[in-house]
């Protein structure tokens, strides 16, 4: 293990970056776009070598710095490390960045300022995905938002403002519940460590002390934690989102412009899974347990609802949008899952084991492929003057054969299509979850059933049938386009043929993740 | 050394005062040089003196025959809150470099204030304390009804009323502390230790207690602070904002608290659900806080929403003093230099960046001038100050309002949660400003205002980048401070209080 604080040198990587293209690039449009790209490449680089340097067999954290940051009363310290999921969500981080900044190439106004927002905004994903200490992760955790407000408020759509205003509102009324919840159990424990948080309640020490703090009477001790925990599922829960607490997102993802579109979905909507998996399942487990029916009603929900939602809409980013709802309410349901089922039952735990790495594998796969589908959008709407409707077009593989062949490639694979790198992902977790809960399980197929609708209905209605005369002059893919496109691609099959890839760095994460779950 | 602070702003008055007819360069650099060297001298004393103890300055007779002594000391919480001064004091002459009316009088009655303000903070007699408190009455009035704006002889009259009401219910508490201690003393320490009965502590507290949350903005005697505000000039809004308002929450916790820890205690009776005084004034705070952020969120006026959020900052420092534990008492001083952190750069940037420039403050009209293109700079330093003062992590407010909810939590956690709303809201009104004043039209052509508002000037930079750098230092850093407040809370002259209803 290496002494050098790669971590934090990741986090204030992009932050340099972010700063050197406001301050030096000055009107030079193209500097901005180059050195923003450079910067994004160079944190890509340094997440590969940490990569290489990553002990894969170990489901421990690595490269942890640790040091005492604010003394008594808070007693804080800056901790930070990465474990099997940290670094998958560095990755993907780190691979949805330059692909945002890809799309946003044909961004005109205040070009700087907009590449220094993606980069700050990429700075609060690496340190959200790395903090190990509440307090610097509620920094990271929050301060993300800034950035994402004023990208989709300043290059939006036409009603941007309210859009973005409702993102914020929203994100920022459940990030108070989370903060109070926690400082409900550092009032008991004086700790904000995640890691020794979810080693106290392992042992079951946690809950017990708060509400003895607490000591409210006109609780139930059950009912008090469960409150706690009802703050802090709340402010994941509409990050991710869950339905009914998705409502800001199709507005949002549909007006911002789609670069950011990109990374909202590919890694914003990653930090609330990061948080379900890092901290609600091993510090809340116990209380997961108790309201398990109706969560995985909610998980249900927002897989069915959300791929019925995308079959209604006209708007291409508005399918899209809806479809990442559902693609993520799979891994909401896997989690859930997991919960059904603790203690020293070992006869299931090959099911968790299977649930929770097609978790982490949807997730990569998911921010790849949803990535890559609004980049398809972004390209389009370049050609078209913003025109994205699903029947505004028509016949467009005639003129344009490479587009039309690649983005079936990413519907393909957003559809989970076995070969490409969305079927491994859904496969284990239908896998996993099945055998644990089977009616969840069961009612969510029905979501696939749409989202396989809506998908062929888009290659339909866009690029078969008979052409659009609108459309006669549709240029295709160039080369440059091509060959960003191209590593890309081949990725999502890499993946799908070898799903080794991703699954190699976590399966010691998920290992021992599914044997802390003893309470 | 640190006693300096005080007589060199007395000084630099003075002299301003002496300076020839039209000199208004010189005015503005003496000025600035001697809140400069204010800050240098509080600095000083901040680098020399890490333990945070209290430590005695200047101790002579003054009045032997009753007792009186001129005795100035400071612990952790008088420095970090001279500290606070020096600052505001030399970002708020950047911020009036513009003032061509009568400057030397401005820049005289400016460092009078400051140099009270000192005084107060400083002083450990509570007859010195109190010459000071009333000294600090006089040039704010005059530099309200002078040079301020909106209504302002009505402003500052009502702020003039309500700070010498305020006065003389303190006056009345000490004197009758005073008197039943024997007559002897008015050495703080010396009343704090001295065993006044549990009824008389019971009386005395509430209304000394109160006397000077009236100038904290404890709710429901808020309603000076807005109006004040509004019509001060921009520096005397800073001022008023950023340290008057924290005399009276330094005066709560040095004077009333110490000296009456017993009238926290709890009643024999409740009245509705109220044991104690400690749960009214917690109430009452939270109360502020969610009435502050309700009543800013529908204002017009750019200038009365920083008004009223200061209502509700306020708020979270009495409540913080309500915890009466380390860890709520220690947030509310953190947030007391938050606040003057940060309602300092507001009020700069409403009253100096934007009124000054397109003299108006109402949101519809601000709106069209597309201000985010026309003054970038203002824009953004509005959009930190607005993160740092909604409570956004990275910056000062953040671990004062951690602090001071991990407190709440500890003693009142059904407020807690009322407190959350309080956020929610803070939220809301700092971001619908925001949208209104700099980014309503941001889509629209860009229209030219008819007149090109002029460019933001050099003093005003330097002050908007020393308040954020401040406000982040203590965000990223609050060790810096902490290590100098709680050894404070720790010392003797709390002892009462910890012995009382301390948690």
């Amino acid at each position: 293990m290496t002494p050098i604080p790669v971590l934090t040198i990741l986090t204030i990587l992009p932050i340099v970056g972010a700063l050197c293209v406001l301050a030096f690039t000055g009107r030079n449009a193209n500097l901005a776009r180059w050195s923003a790209l450079a910067f994004s490449i160079l944190s890509l680089g340094l997440t590969l070598v940490l990569w290489a340097h990553f002990d894969s067999a170990s489901g421990a954290l690595q490269f942890q710095e640790r040091h005492v940051w604010i003394g008594p009363p808070l007693d804080i310290e800056y901790h930070v490390g990465i474990d099997g999921l940290g670094l998958l969500m560095l990755l993907l981080s780190c691979v949805v960045v330059p692909i945002g900044i890809l799309a946003s190439w044909r961004i005109s106004d205040r070009v700087p300022l907009y590449f220094s927002l993606v980069l700050f905004l990429e700075a609060c994903l690496v340190g959200t995905f790395t903090a190990l200490n509440f307090f610097h992760w509620f920094i990271f955790w929050e301060l993300s938002l800034i950035p994402a407000f004023f990208l989709i408020k300043l290059w939006g759509g036409p009603k941007s403002t309210k859009a973005a205003t409702q993102f914020l509102v929203y994100t920022m009324v459940c990030s108070v519940g989370l903060l109070l919840s926690f400082l409900a159990l550092f009032l008991a424990k004086h700790t904000f460590d995640f890691i020794d948080l979810a080693t106290l309640a392992q042992h079951n020490q946690l809950m017990p002390a708060v509400v003895a703090k607490l000591a409210w009477q006109r609780f139930a001790p059950e009912h008090l934690a469960l409150l706690i925990f009802a703050g802090a599922f709340l402010g994941f829960a509409v990050k991710v989102p869950l339905v009914p607490f998705h409502t800001w997102l199709p507005a949002a993802y549909s007006e911002a412009p789609t670069g950011t579109t990109i990374l909202l979905t590919g890694a914003m909507s990653k930090m609330g899974l990061y948080g379900f998996l890092r901290i609600l399942l091993p510090i809340f487990g116990p209380q997961m347990q108790l309201v398990l029916t109706p969560l995985l009603w909610l998980a249900v929900a927002t897989i069915v609802f959300s791929a019925y939602a995308a079959l209604a809409q006209k708007d291409l980013k508005r399918i899209f949008a809806y479809s990442s709802i559902n693609h993520l309410g799979y891994c909401l349901l896997a989690i859930f899952t997991v919960v059904k089922f603790t203690g020293a039952d070992a006869a299931l735990t090959t099911e968790k084991y299977a649930a929770l790495n097609g978790v982490f594998l949807q997730i990569f796969n998911h921010a790849l492929t949803a990535a890559t589908l609004f980049w398809f959008v972004a390209m389009l709407e370049q050609r078209t003057g913003g025109i994205r409707g699903l029947d505004d077009f028509g016949g467009l593989r005639k003129v344009a054969p490479v587009f039309t062949g690649l983005m079936g490639i990413a519907l393909f694979s957003s559809l989970g299509l076995p070969g490409l790198n969305g079927f491994i992902g859904e496969f284990l977790i239908f896998k996993g979850s099945f055998p644990l809960v089977s009616w969840a399980t069961s009612i969510s197929v029905l979501g696939l059933l749409a989202t396989a609708l809506f998908m062929l209905g888009i290659l339909q209605r866009v690029f078969s049938g008979p052409l659009n005369e609108r459309w006669a002059t549709f240029p295709d893919l160039t080369t440059r386009e091509r060959l960003a496109l191209a590593p890309v691609i081949a990725l999502m099959f890499a993946l799908g043929l070898y799903p080794q890839l991703v699954l190699g760095i976590v399966n010691s994460t998920v290992v021992q993740m599914v044997q802390q779950l003893k309470f | 050394m640190l006693a300096w602070t005080i007589y060199i702003s007395f000084i630099g008055a003075a002299a301003l005062l002496l300076l020839p007819r039209g000199s208004t360069t010189l005015a503005r650099i003496l000025a600035l040089l001697t809140a400069i060297a204010g800050f240098a001298i509080a600095l000083a004393a901040f680098l020399h003196h890490p333990t945070g103890e209290m430590q005695v300055i200047t101790r002579v007779p003054w009045i032997p025959s009753l007792g009186i002594e001129y005795h100035l000391a400071a612990d952790g919480i008088s420095l970090t809150l001279a500290l606070l001064t020096g600052i505001i004091a030399i970002t708020g002459i950047l911020f009036s470099w513009n003032i061509e009316e009568r400057t030397k009088e401005f820049f005289a009655f400016y460092l009078l204030l400051i140099g009270a303000v000192y005084g107060v903070f400083l002083s450990y007699d509570l007859f010195v304390l109190f010459v000071f408190y009333e000294i600090v009455i006089i040039p704010k009035y005059f530099l309200i009804a002078i040079w301020g704006s909106t209504r302002r002889e009505y402003g500052a009259m009502k702020l003039a009323i309500y700070s010498f009401v305020g006065s003389a219910m303190v006056l009345i508490g000490l004197i009758a502390a005073y008197v039943v201690a024997g007559s002897r003393t008015t050495a703080l320490a010396d009343l704090a230790h001295y065993p006044f009965s549990p009824h008389f502590q019971m009386l005395a507290f509430p209304l000394v207690f109160v006397g000077f949350a009236i100038l904290a903005g404890l709710w429901p005697f808020h309603t000076w602070a807005p109006t004040g505000h509004v019509a001060a000039p921009t520096a005397a809004s800073m001022l008023l904002a950023g340290v008057v308002m924290k005399l009276g929450a330094y005066g709560c916790l040095r004077v009333a608290m110490v000296l009456f820890p017993l009238g926290l205690g709890a009643w024999s009776h409740h009245v509705l659900g109220l044991g104690s005084w400690r749960d009214v004034f917690a109430l009452l705070a939270v109360i502020g806080i969610i009435y502050g952020a309700s009543v800013a969120l529908v204002q017009n006026d750019f200038k009365f929403v920083i008004g009223y959020s200061s209502v509700s900052h306020m708020g979270f420092i009495l409540l913080g003093l309500m915890t009466l534990n380390q860890i709520g008492i220690a947030g509310a001083v953190m947030q007391m230099v938050s606040h003057g952190l940060l309602a300092g750069l507001l009020f700069a940037v409403v009253g100096r960046m934007v009124y000054a420039r397109t003299h108006t403050r109402e949101f519809y009209l601000l709106g069209p001038m597309n201000l985010n293109k026309a003054i970038p700079f203002a824009a953004v330093t509005f959009v930190l100050a607005g993160m740092a003062a909604m409570g956004l992590p990275g910056f000062s407010g953040f671990v004062a309002e951690l602090m001071i909810l991990i407190g709440t939590w500890h003693a009142y956690p059904l407020l807690a949660l009322l407190v959350g709303l309080g956020i929610v809201l803070g939220v809301v009104y700092v971001w619908r400003a925001m949208q209104k004043a700099f980014f309503a039209e941001s889509r629209t052509a860009e229209r030219p205002p008819h007149h090109p508002l002029p460019p933001i000037t050099l003093p005003e930079r330097i002050g908007a980048i020393i308040l954020i750098s401040a406000s982040v230092l203590v965000g990223i850093y609050p060790q810096m401070l902490l290590n100098i407040i709680l050894p404070a809370l720790n010392s003797p002259l709390f002892e009462g209080l910890r012995k009382g209803s301390w948690q």
